[in-house]
């Protein structure tokens, strides 16, 4: 068993996101009309030590986010762990 | 004047970097591998373009966790002058050593081309050599090169001078047409409160000689040379 953190990153709100608006524009295009909205972030999985406690993973994960995962100049960050 | 140049897995203007200093300047320069921690005792660091570790996860990321960058940042707390140009800029950011970040460019085109930088600050060991408001051509390749940073950030910067080059046309006008890249407020370079940390996306490594184009490159190199010989 091991610890499974799924890490979300995602653009601010008031980031530009060129790449979402390319994204969003080729949808429109393609017929779906009602997405009026895309925003691209990364996804990252991390598989922890089953033997660290849930607190200590969270942990870890937060500092994994503030030092490389995210930039906080432009990113905020989500992640929920699991045990599997 | 001693130039250390970093080197780190996937740079590709290190060699740039060193031709110019050494062969157009005729400046010491000193190569240093990313693993490595003893900078040689430089008068100024260069960390130059290309694209360290792949650009994976965001441009510069994982380059500042470099074994160097660690020298680098104790250097510059000594008030040893660093100089970032193209990802170079973007490591610096990400080392925090820098405000603000480089994104990607508005058009999401990678691009490369002469473009012109109005200088707003000739006030830097940068820039000693340049005019208030004079304009350079100096080409850029980029592909993250958008710079941000937020509003209050971005008050910051301007109240303390530190914007030190904004892109323009020809003539030095700072308008929407002549940014290429979709950069806040037409920043193209920036420095550190202290005036010894200095960013820069356009890139004066090739723009050394005439026969690539432009020499206006130079005025970046003679003003670093010049300002260390002043500080000795």
């Amino acid at each position: 068993m091991s610890w499974h953190v799924s890490v979300y990153v995602t653009l601010k709100p008031s980031v530009l996101d060129p790449q979402g608006a390319t994204v969003q524009r080729a949808l429109n295009q393609m017929g779906y009309q009602a997405v009026q909205g895309v925003r691209m972030g990364k996804f990252t999985e991390l598989e922890f030590d089953g033997q660290l406690a849930e607190s200590d993973v969270k942990k870890q994960a937060n500092e994994i986010c503030d030092k490389l995962l995210a930039n906080p100049n432009i990113e905020s960050y989500r992640f929920t762990v699991e045990k599997k | 004047m001693k130039f250390a140049v970093t080197v780190f897995p996937g740079s590709n203007c290190d060699h740039d970097c060193e031709y110019v200093i050494r062969d157009v300047m005729g400046q010491p320069v000193e190569m240093i591998w990313h693993k490595e921690t003893d900078l040689k005792s430089p008068d100024c660091v260069v960390v130059p373009g290309g694209f360290s570790y792949g650009d994976y996860l965001r441009t510069g990321a994982i380059a500042r966790f470099s074994p160097v960058m660690k020298s680098v940042a104790d250097f510059a707390a000594k008030g040893g002058l660093v100089i970032g140009i193209c990802n170079g800029f973007q490591i610096l950011c990400e080392a925090g050593l820098l405000p603000g970040v480089l994104i990607r460019n508005k058009s999401l085109q990678f691009i490369c081309e002469n473009v012109y930088i109005k200088v707003e600050q000739a006030g830097t060991p940068f820039t000693s050599a340049c005019q208030p408001g004079q304009v350079l051509k100096i080409p850029i390749a980029h592909g993250e090169g958008n710079y941000f940073i937020d509003p209050e950030g971005l008050k910051k910067l301007k109240g303390n001078g530190q914007v030190v080059a904004r892109y323009c046309d020809e003539k030095g006008n700072v308008t929407s047409e002549a940014n290429p890249n979709g950069s806040l407020d037409n920043i193209a370079g920036v420095c550190n409160p202290k005036r010894n940390v200095f960013g820069l996306m356009p890139h004066p490594d090739r723009s050394g000689e005439d026969a690539l184009g432009s020499h206006d490159g130079q005025f970046i190199w003679k003003s670093i040379i010049s300002s260390m010989a002043a500080a000795k």
